[in-house]
């Protein structure tokens, strides 16, 4: 069942994004680990996204629809990652 | 300290812990578990029974960090924390529990299933005491070079452990 949202899906075409942004105490390790378990992604690409968190601030991590995007951030959350949602722009 | 966590048999992971570490990392970790209330702790037995929480943003850092806004809209991220925060605290709560029951002194063997608990948990105790401490990435490099006699030696020196113990944690489950 569709549960009608009440705010901004003006851009129904454009996906939903999940970033996770960088911070002081969560380890290299531990974020490459969590991308690689979470996403299923590679050593090489969840070491790539991880670098990027560390040196550009925050990387998008995975796209999707909306309810999958919340389901990431949540998931992030668990693990103890600093993880937002947005629409694409 | 410790020597970290090594690889065991079948995806287990083994490390071997004195009565004092056992005693930090119990004592932080019940501090976790006294700070994260049982997520069904609304008034309404409905939402209870929904597992549906509160919707705004702790004004506790560590509570704030740990349970960070999902959205930059205020309205959107109040909704998603209704209906998501409640199911997070158990499961870091019960994350926390599975640490404090299996830490203790002498050899330690982790089934996969705990020492994923533990690697949650300890990333949790580490979030909640590097907020305490207001830690920056050059953590480390401070305390190579902090006096012993410094106040917040003592509180950076257990950080520095548990980074490590968490660090290896990881390796060993790679």
């Amino acid at each position: 069942m569709e549960v009608e949202r009440p705010s901004i899906d003006v851009r129904p075409d454009l996906p939903w994004l999940t970033i996770v942004w960088n911070d002081p105490v969560n380890l290299m390790s531990y974020v490459t680990y969590v991308f690689q378990t979470v996403f299923g992604y590679s050593r090489e690409k969840a070491e790539k996204l991880m670098l990027d968190v560390d040196r550009k601030g925050k990387a998008v991590v995975s796209s999707g629809t909306r309810e999958e995007m919340e389901r990431d951030v949540q998931i992030l959350h668990s693990y103890g990652l600093w993880a937002t949602l947005q629409q694409d722009s | 300290m410790s020597s970290g966590f090594k690889r065991g048999h079948e995806g287990s992971v083994i490390t071997v812990f004195d009565a004092a570490e056992v005693s930090i990392l119990r004592s932080l970790v019940s501090q976790i578990l006294g700070l994260i209330e049982p997520g069904e702790t609304g008034d309404d037995p409905l939402e209870r029974a929904l597992g549906i929480g509160p919707s705004e943003q702790s004004a506790d850092p560590v509570l704030a960090r740990l349970f960070p806004s999902a959205y930059e809209d205020v309205d959107q991220s109040a909704e998603f924390r209704r209906y998501t925060e409640a199911t997070l605290r158990d499961g870091k709560r019960a994350d926390a529990q599975t640490m404090l029951d299996s830490a203790e002194p002498g050899r330690v063997e982790l089934t996969p299933e705990q020492a994923q608990a533990w690697m949650r948990a300890l990333n949790d105790v580490r979030l909640a005491l590097g907020i305490r401490l207001e830690v920056t990435e050059e953590v480390y490099d401070e305390l190579a070079g902090m006096s012993e006699d410094d106040p917040r030696y003592p509180a950076y020196v257990i950080y520095d452990w548990l980074t490590y113990l968490q660090d290896t944690l990881v390796r060993a489950l790679w």
